[in-house]
């Protein structure tokens, strides 16, 4: 009787296993949790180093047009503004999407609405193999090939915000195009049916109603293509220059904040005012991907209220 | 200009926008493979790196990319499969599990060189290891894992949900259900989420130059011993792979032949890659025709 009575009261063996399952899933997912909190937390402690611990003001440091932090200027502050990294790696990351996104849309289109089985058989691998292209490998190509083209056709080192721009294009095409189509093919196919069924063509359809519909997708796809370019370290500071100097042009030697951080983080010690600057760099690029991910969400809600 | 010209025109200008993609990436494949490959030999694949002279080669720098691969994988594996089961099985619809499909997103769209400079802070400084394979596995870890939870947790949505109901029904718990049907009828997915994963992780660079290191010390291939310094197992020595091995000798190396070894270099890790990507369509067809009715 005491038996059955435990056995009716207290959780069976197979609920045993489950809670067991369950917490090695909730460790897991913790762990997650976990690693994105101290990633912003430590990222954050020590780039907001250089404005409390070495009394840099926050201003000076962002619209500062010299970069030289070992150094004091005539004043006596240090020379930490930022602005000319900010200014380039944004100018490369706008211009690689501006490039890259009617190169996406028409690949999108033609593997939804020209020719969706035999466009998608070719031009699936084509993406995939464009994202397995390791980064180093477009910085090199475009140290071999793009840097020295420029070089020829424009004058100058060729080192710059174009070349730059040439190789971040080819590297965020991929996650523009795949995503674009994602939402193209969200788009239902009674709206394209009522369109040419009202005689439209089929551009007409395209350009008035499937672009329409799918443009809060397609903005989602540029933005996640810019967040890419924006955190793109190696195969831009391979083409890019690596002078810390205000750009003045598509054509002159330059650096992103990427650059920077890659080229810098080894020369400096950990704890001085020149490290410090540095890790207030990643930090810059931290909350830029933050703020990125805000966007998408932003749009994402605001284009699903549509509907 | 009537509609009907401009719909040629726009069909016109669609064509040679995809002409012009393809072209890319043949240009691409073609000039590393075309400039690479005649430097590929058995002496380029078994032979250490040289710093000041010709004729180096990327033995070493090749091992240390499959060694962190290796780990990485270890590493990452059980820790996705855990997220993604949560994620597909378990999570609650409720404000915790949106906010944990943030934190990771925010992970996956995080910049390499940002989780490779965590993982520098963390590890290299903090817990004192140094530039080590394991520091490098772990950046990897952490660059890896937001990928491979979302493939495993999206292989686990294929299942369909009448498998679960069955599973259920026959009294089984939520927990064997998962490892003895859905897990099961999920593994094509998954392991093809896995090769891919394994494919970015090893052209992956960024993430690797203040973890794993930019050098690569001799190591002795005949030590099976990995607590020894010396042994080519040793988790905690400086471990230069493929991919930071093409970058430090664009940007800073003085070998005289670095444009011959990094298109070597860059050929070979293409290749690796194809054969990833090969490897994972050909498993994913292969798995999927075998374990349902279809010819």
């Amino acid at each position: 009787m005491d038996e059955i009575k435990k056995d009716l009261q207290n959780p069976s063996k197979a609920t045993h296993q489950d809670y067991f399952g369950r917490t090695i899933t909730y460790i897991c997912i913790a762990f997650v949790g976990l690693l994105v909190i101290s990633i912003l937390y430590f990222i954050t402690t020590r780039g907001i180093a250089t404005f409390t611990a070495n009394h840099v003001s926050l201003w000076k440091f962002l619209s500062g047009t010299n970069w030289n932090p070992g150094l004091l200027d005539k004043h006596g502050n240090p020379q930490i503004g930022a602005l000319p990294m900010i200014v380039t790696s944004f100018s490369v990351t706008i211009l690689a999407a501006v490039v890259a996104t009617p190169f996406a849309l028409g690949v999108a289109l033609f593997m939804t609405e020209i020719a969706p089985e035999k466009g998608t058989k070719i031009l699936q691998p084509v993406i995939e193999l464009l994202v397995g292209i390791p980064s180093v490998v477009y910085g090199f190509i475009g140290l071999s090939v793009i840097v020295p083209l420029i070089r020829h056709t424009f004058g100058g080192t060729g080192f710059g915000i174009l070349a730059g721009t040439l190789v971040l294009f080819v590297m965020v095409l991929p996650t523009i195009t795949s995503l674009s189509v994602d939402s193209i093919k969200a788009v239902p196919m009674f709206y394209r049916s009522a369109s040419l069924a009202l005689g439209a063509t089929r551009w007409q359809t395209i350009y008035k109603v499937v672009l329409r519909a799918a443009t809060p997708g397609i903005l989602t796809a540029v933005i996640f293509g810019m967040s890419r370019a924006f955190g793109e370290a190696l195969a831009v500071q391979m083409v890019i220059g690596n002078a810390v100097l205000m750009p003045h042009g598509l054509l002159t030697p330059s650096s992103t904040l990427t650059s920077q951080l890659t080229t810098g983080i080894g020369n400096t010690t950990m704890g001085t005012l020149p490290n410090n600057a540095l890790w207030s760099l990643a930090l810059i690029l931290l909350l830029m991907s933050l703020v990125f991910n805000i966007l998408v969400r932003f749009i994402g809600k605001k284009g699903s209220l549509k509907k | 200009m009537n509609s009907k010209t401009s719909n040629n025109i726009a069909t016109g200008v669609i064509y040679v926008l995809v002409a012009a993609v393809i072209g890319i990436l043949v240009f691409l494949l073609g000039y590393i493979l075309w400039t690479g490959i005649p430097h590929i030999s058995g002496h380029f694949l078994t032979s250490a790196a040289q710093s000041f002279r010709a004729g180096g080669g990327v033995r070493d720098q090749l091992f240390n990319s499959l060694y962190l691969l290796v780990l990485t994988l270890i590493i990452s594996f059980p820790i996705a499969l855990g997220s993604g089961i949560y994620l597909s099985e378990y999570a609650p619809n409720n404000w915790f599990t949106s906010l944990i499909r943030t934190a990771v997103e925010v992970l996956s769209s995080l910049p390499s060189v940002v989780v490779g400079l965590f993982g520098y802070l963390l590890f290299v400084i903090q817990f004192n290891m140094g530039f080590s394979i394991l520091a490098g596995a772990i950046a990897l870890t952490f660059f890896n894992l937001p990928l491979l939870t979302r493939s495993i947790e999206e292989s686990l949505q294929d299942v369909s949900q009448l498998q679960r109901e069955a599973g259920l029904s026959l009294g089984l718990s939520r927990w064997k259900t998962i490892t003895g049907i859905v897990l099961p009828a999920a593994v094509p997915g998954i392991l093809t989420g896995i090769i891919l994963s394994a494919g970015r992780v090893f052209g992956e660079a960024a993430a690797l130059i203040y973890t794993a290191g930019q050098s690569a010390p001799t190591v002795n291939y005949g030590d099976w011993n990995p607590a020894d310094p010396a042994s080519f197992l040793n988790p905690l020595r400086p471990a230069e792979t493929l991919a930071v091995h093409i970058w430090k000798l664009n940007t800073e190396g003085v070998t005289p032949d670095a444009a011959a070894i990094s298109s070597g270099a860059s050929a070979v890790l293409i290749v690796v890659i194809l054969l990833f990507n090969l490897l994972a369509r050909m498993l994913g067809n292969w798995m999927y025709k075998k374990m349902t009715a279809t010819r």
